[in-house]
């Protein structure tokens, strides 16, 4: 069942494209049906998933059998996880982008083929099968950005484009690669954790394709496509940007390249964990500067998904349970932030620029997007109730028990993080206006009043801001929802390679 | 030795049949008022679909003359593909209006493609000259016919030299062989040379062999025509230099290579490089793929994008032939006609363009998915193939192709250096594809309303991208097929 969240994603972006454009409403209610039977069957797999168990195989099919390919489909706890949030944070960017009028079919068509690439990825055991969903995810970015975009929509449209193609590449490099060295004829990721690759084949394969995937999870040094992508895209894609696709690259890196060269993450773990550090810090202290209210948002996606790529280093359960967490944690959060910045209030004010902000008193004008955004930094800061503090708490703790200086710096991360939340928090909603009196002088805006000139916070953002927080608080609250369902994909037969160091 | 005229006769139908073709359209324009040039398209699909099925329900068998005349089930496949994308040359034909003398310009596309049809039937040096010639004779006029162009003049005279100095290579090359080896025919060659492969005559035939054959295959260092020609010639011609002739090309390159030069393929392993034409050709591919790259990215007319990455796709290709074995010449021949498929089409929609926008600027795309919504899916399908985005036939291509290479090129990698190069510059290609996509997709066009295109053009383009998508999807299909055709024939 859980397979038709792909069919369904592709049957619904091409019924839309079929559709005549002057339907848009048509197409949206299109969109919306396709991504929430996604999300239904989502939620149907989890509760499906029977406690304990570790991989259930969906589908199995020969596609190309000279070459060992199949339609291999599973799902494990991590798989499920990953899925469920691409479902949530697929319906809650179609309600956000409900006001899209502007060739709405075509945004819908490209925005669910988007959602079918990330759900085959996420549900691929094949390694080519999963290579070519990942590549297929990277078109419709490419055009959601460049078509609906705001700022620098078309540089960072190729930016981001050109970042995946490349990281993409040095994956293929490293998956034809291993089905030669391997020369098992397949390509079933099961079959090729079981290889032990030669020591000096791990050496160069591991960084080629842990690096091609962690570029998509924000890895620093390769993460400047992060921010400006994020900023250009319009709503509902940097929802999907920072929710879904981040995730892509740092499952890819945890799915394949870990379990597939254990020595060589041996021999790397200790440079992946510094960079991820400095990812964390480095993406905290940029966020702190900002101008742009969107940018504050990108640049925390990079320190968070620093915390992802720490925990997976750790290589203790608690460390990569907590990666996990934080994938989906850092996914609804992200999703929320980008909603409040990009929906609620760019497409009202037509400005994200702090200063610019600050003299609006959007608290008083747009109270519902205050709260959500007031919970939604908190939610991000890591305070415990949320998805977000049991997450990093639990891969901070794994890192303490690895690399205990690394933990001190992501801990100040964390300090950072709680400093640039607070600023933009108080700029964004509660900033004075510099001068009480001189309203109308001041630079034009439609200060003061805002109140009758911008447009309230319609049914769908409601709701979609609900379902988020919902979720953040649901899973800080109770854990266990998710991780008594990662728990034991984390000691499947492919994980095993990981816990034995790659010794058979 | 003797042989019966009625026999050769009986083997070479299809070709008979295309060139009575090319002779009716000929007479047909003589009687004809007014533009000719839905029928005389018509007359010519007819004759290709003539063929095309005579092939398929008379299959027959031969070798005749030292492999003069080689009909297999192989061959026999490529002369249908070769048919087949000679057919939809003629459909988007029919709305260009680049001369008066339509007929001629059929009758020479027919030619021509009795000319390929010839080339990949024959194992023999002299008869493979030969059909070159004729392919060449006819792409040159064929390059030249936008008469009132100047362009189109330059171009033509530029490939004619250059085509010339090939030839001339190739045939002092073919000469050398013949007067090393006694033979013409390529097994023959290749059990006659076995062992002297050092030979420093041989290298020398081998360099000029395949400096000739880079000059047909527009490989860099060999490729200055290449840009001039696509963008001066008329937009069909130059689908049918991009798609035709290099399959043909490639297919028999292939077979002089792993044929009649087996013994003396050397190694391109890195850093284990040993004297050869692997070496040759590796470094021809990687040049290729660098530079036709590279230039591709600078170009704002769209014809001479897709002329640079007709070289890049030449140095793919190239990497096929490296692994030196027979199923990797499965993987080339798959990777050319899936390509011959995508640039068809891509050129197809150049001419649309070029129909309605009067050019084939970048700009002249803007806007162009609002006003033929169902043309810029079909460019999008070809640019994404041609960029190697999977599930489309264009990444199977390249897929099929580094992975043989890998396999079968050397041992312990060797061959890794290639594949790398190759998949880091496809990952820059698909820069100037999006750029084209960005116009048509993103770019807002000063014009409006649908464009003017006829109804078997629209037909063909949208045929076309099917088959790339379903070549893709289901790429078995056409591989199984090939790589079952050359256990039964090649080596």
């Amino acid at each position: 069942m859980l397979t038709w969240t792909i069919y369904i994603s592709f049957i619904g972006a091409a019924a839309i494209a079929l559709l005549p454009s002057s339907r848009p409403q048509m197409a949206r209610i299109l969109a919306l049906l396709a991504a929430a039977a996604g999300l239904a069957l989502g939620l149907l797999g989890m509760v499906q998933h029977a406690p304990g168990e570790d991989i259930s195989t969906l589908t199995k099919l020969d596609w190309i059998p000279n070459l060992g390919i199949s339609f291999y489909f599973a799902a494990d706890g991590i798989s499920l996880v990953l899925v469920l949030l691409t479902g949530i944070a697929a319906v809650c960017g179609i309600l956000f982008s409900w006001n899209i009028e502007h060739r709405a079919k075509e945004f819908f068509a490209f925005y669910l083929a988007l959602i079918g690439g990330v759900y085959g990825v996420f549900l691929s055991f094949d390694l080519f099968l999963l290579f070519v969903f990942y590549e297929i995810a990277i078109i419709p970015k490419y055009f959601l950005i460049a078509i609906w975009g705001s700022t620098n929509r078309e540089y960072g449209a190729m930016k981001l484009a050109l970042y995946s193609f490349i990281g993409s590449a040095m994956v293929l490099v490293g998956l034809i690669a291993t089905y030669v060295v391997a020369g098992a004829n397949t390509f079933d990721l099961l079959e090729l954790a079981k290889f032990p690759f030669p020591e000096t084949f791990q050496y160069w394969a591991f960084p080629l394709v842990f690096v091609g995937f962690a570029i998509l999870a924000g890895l620093w040094p390769f993460h400047t496509w992060a921010p400006t992508g994020h900023v250009a895209a319009p709503t509902a894609a940097s929802m999907l940007l920072a929710g879904v696709v981040m995730k892509l690259g740092a499952y890819g890196a945890l799915r394949v390249a870990m379990t597939l060269f254990p020595l060589g993450l041996d021999a790397w773990r200790n440079v992946i964990a510094v960079l991820a550090v400095i990812g964390i810090v480095y993406g905290a202290l940029v966020a702190l500067v900002q101008k742009d209210f969107k940018f504050v948002i990108g640049y925390s996606s990079v320190s968070h998904m620093g915390f992802v790529l720490l925990g997976m280093m750790t290589l203790s359960q608690i460390g990569l349970s907590g990666a996990v967490l934080q994938m989906f944690s850092h996914g609804i959060i992200a999703s929320l932030l980008f909603a409040v910045v990009g929906r609620m209030v760019y497409d009202r004010a037509h400005t994200r620029e702090l200063s610019a902000l600050e003299g609006m008193r959007l608290s008083k004008a747009l109270p519902f997007a205050a709260v959500t955004f007031v919970i939604g930094s908190v939610a991000s800061m890591g305070l415990p109730g949320f998805s977000g503090f049991i997450a990093e708490l639990q891969v901070i703790v794994g890192a303490w028990q690895t690399f205990p200086l690394l933990a001190i710096f992501a801990g100040v991360g964390i300090v950072i993080g709680i400093a640039y939340s607070l600023r933009v928090l108080m700029k964004s909603f509660f900033g004075e206006p510099a001068e009480a009196g001189s309203n109308l002088s001041s630079s034009g805006n439609k200060t003061g009043d805002a109140g009758d000139s911008i447009p309230p916070i319609t049914i769908p953002e409601k709701i979609g801001a609900a379902i988020l927080i919902g979720t953040t608080v649901a899973v800080g609250l109770y854990p266990r929802l998710l991780l008594d369902v990662i728990m034991p994909s984390l000691n499947s037969p492919l994980m095993q390679p990981l816990w034995k160091g790659g010794q058979p | 030795m003797s042989f019966n005229y009625v026999e050769i006769l009986k083997l070479v139908i299809p070709e008979a049949i295309v060139v009575i073709t090319a002779l009716a359209v000929l007479a047909f324009n003589f009687v004809a008022k007014g533009s000719a040039e839905r029928i005389s398209a018509a007359l010519s699909c007819l004759g290709c679909v003539l063929a095309i099925i005579w092939i398929s329900i008379a299959p027959k068998h031969g070798n005749l003359l030292d492999g003069m005349l080689v009909v297999d089930p192989l061959t026999q496949f490529m002369k249908q593909v070769l048919l087949g994308l000679t057919s939809f040359t003629a459909i988007i034909s029919i709305q260009t209006r680049f001369t008066q003398h339509i007929g001629e310009y059929f009758a020479l596309l027919l030619l021509a493609s009795a000319g390929m049809m010839f080339l990949v039937s024959s194992e023999n040096l002299l008869m493979i000259f030969v059909s070159l010639e004729l392919i060449s004779l006819s792409l040159y006029v064929m390059v030249a016919f936008k008469k009132e162009c100047v362009q189109s003049a330059e171009a033509a005279l530029k490939y004619f030299l250059f085509g010339g100095m090939s030839a001339a290579f190739t045939l002092f090359g073919l000469s050398l062989i013949y007067g090393l080896s006694g033979e013409i025919n390529l097994s023959a060659i290749a059990a006659k040379l076995n062992g002297q492969t050092a030979d420093p005559l041989f290298l020398v035939a081998l360099v000029m062999t395949l400096i000739g054959f880079g000059f047909k295959i527009a490989a860099v260092p060999f490729h200055l025509w290449a840009p001039d020609a696509y963008q001066g010639a008329p937009t069909p011609t130059a689908s049918f230099i991009a798609a035709g002739s290099k399959v043909a090309s490639f297919f028999i390159l292939a077979k002089i290579l792993l044929l009649g030069f087996s013994g003396a393929e050397g190694s391109g392993a890195w850093r284990n490089f040993s004297s050869g034409w692997i070496p040759v050709i590796a470094t021809m591919a990687a040049l290729s793929m660098v530079l036709g790259n590279l230039a591709a990215i600078s170009q704002s007319s769209v014809k001479r994008l897709l002329a640079y990455s007709a070289i890049a796709h030449g140095g793919y290709a190239l990497v096929a032939i490296t692994a030196n074995h027979p199923n990797a010449v499965g993987s080339l021949l798959y990777y050319v006609i899936t390509y011959a498929v995508t640039v068809l089409g891509a050129f197809a929609v150049v001419a649309v363009v070029e129909h309605n926008a009067g050019g084939d600027q970048l700009s002249d795309f803007a806007g162009l998915s609002q006003r033929a919504p169902l043309l810029s899916a079909c460019m999008m399908v070809f640019m994404l193939s041609l960029a190697g985005i999977p599930p489309l036939s264009g990444f199977f291509g390249k897929f099929y192709v580094f992975a043989d290479a890998l396999r079968y090129g050397a041992r312990d990698l060797g061959l890794l250096w290639l594949v790398i190069l190759a998949i880091g510059t496809s990952a820059i290609s698909l820069y100037y594809y999006l750029q084209v996509l960005k116009q048509v997709y993103v770019a807002k066009s000063s014009a409006t309303g649908p464009l003017d295109i006829a109804m078997p053009v629209q037909a063909a383009i949208v045929i076309l991208a099917l088959a790339v998508v379903i070549l893709g999807c289901l790429p078995n299909l056409l591989v199984g097929k090939l790589l079952a055709l050359i256990e039964l024939g090649l080596l």
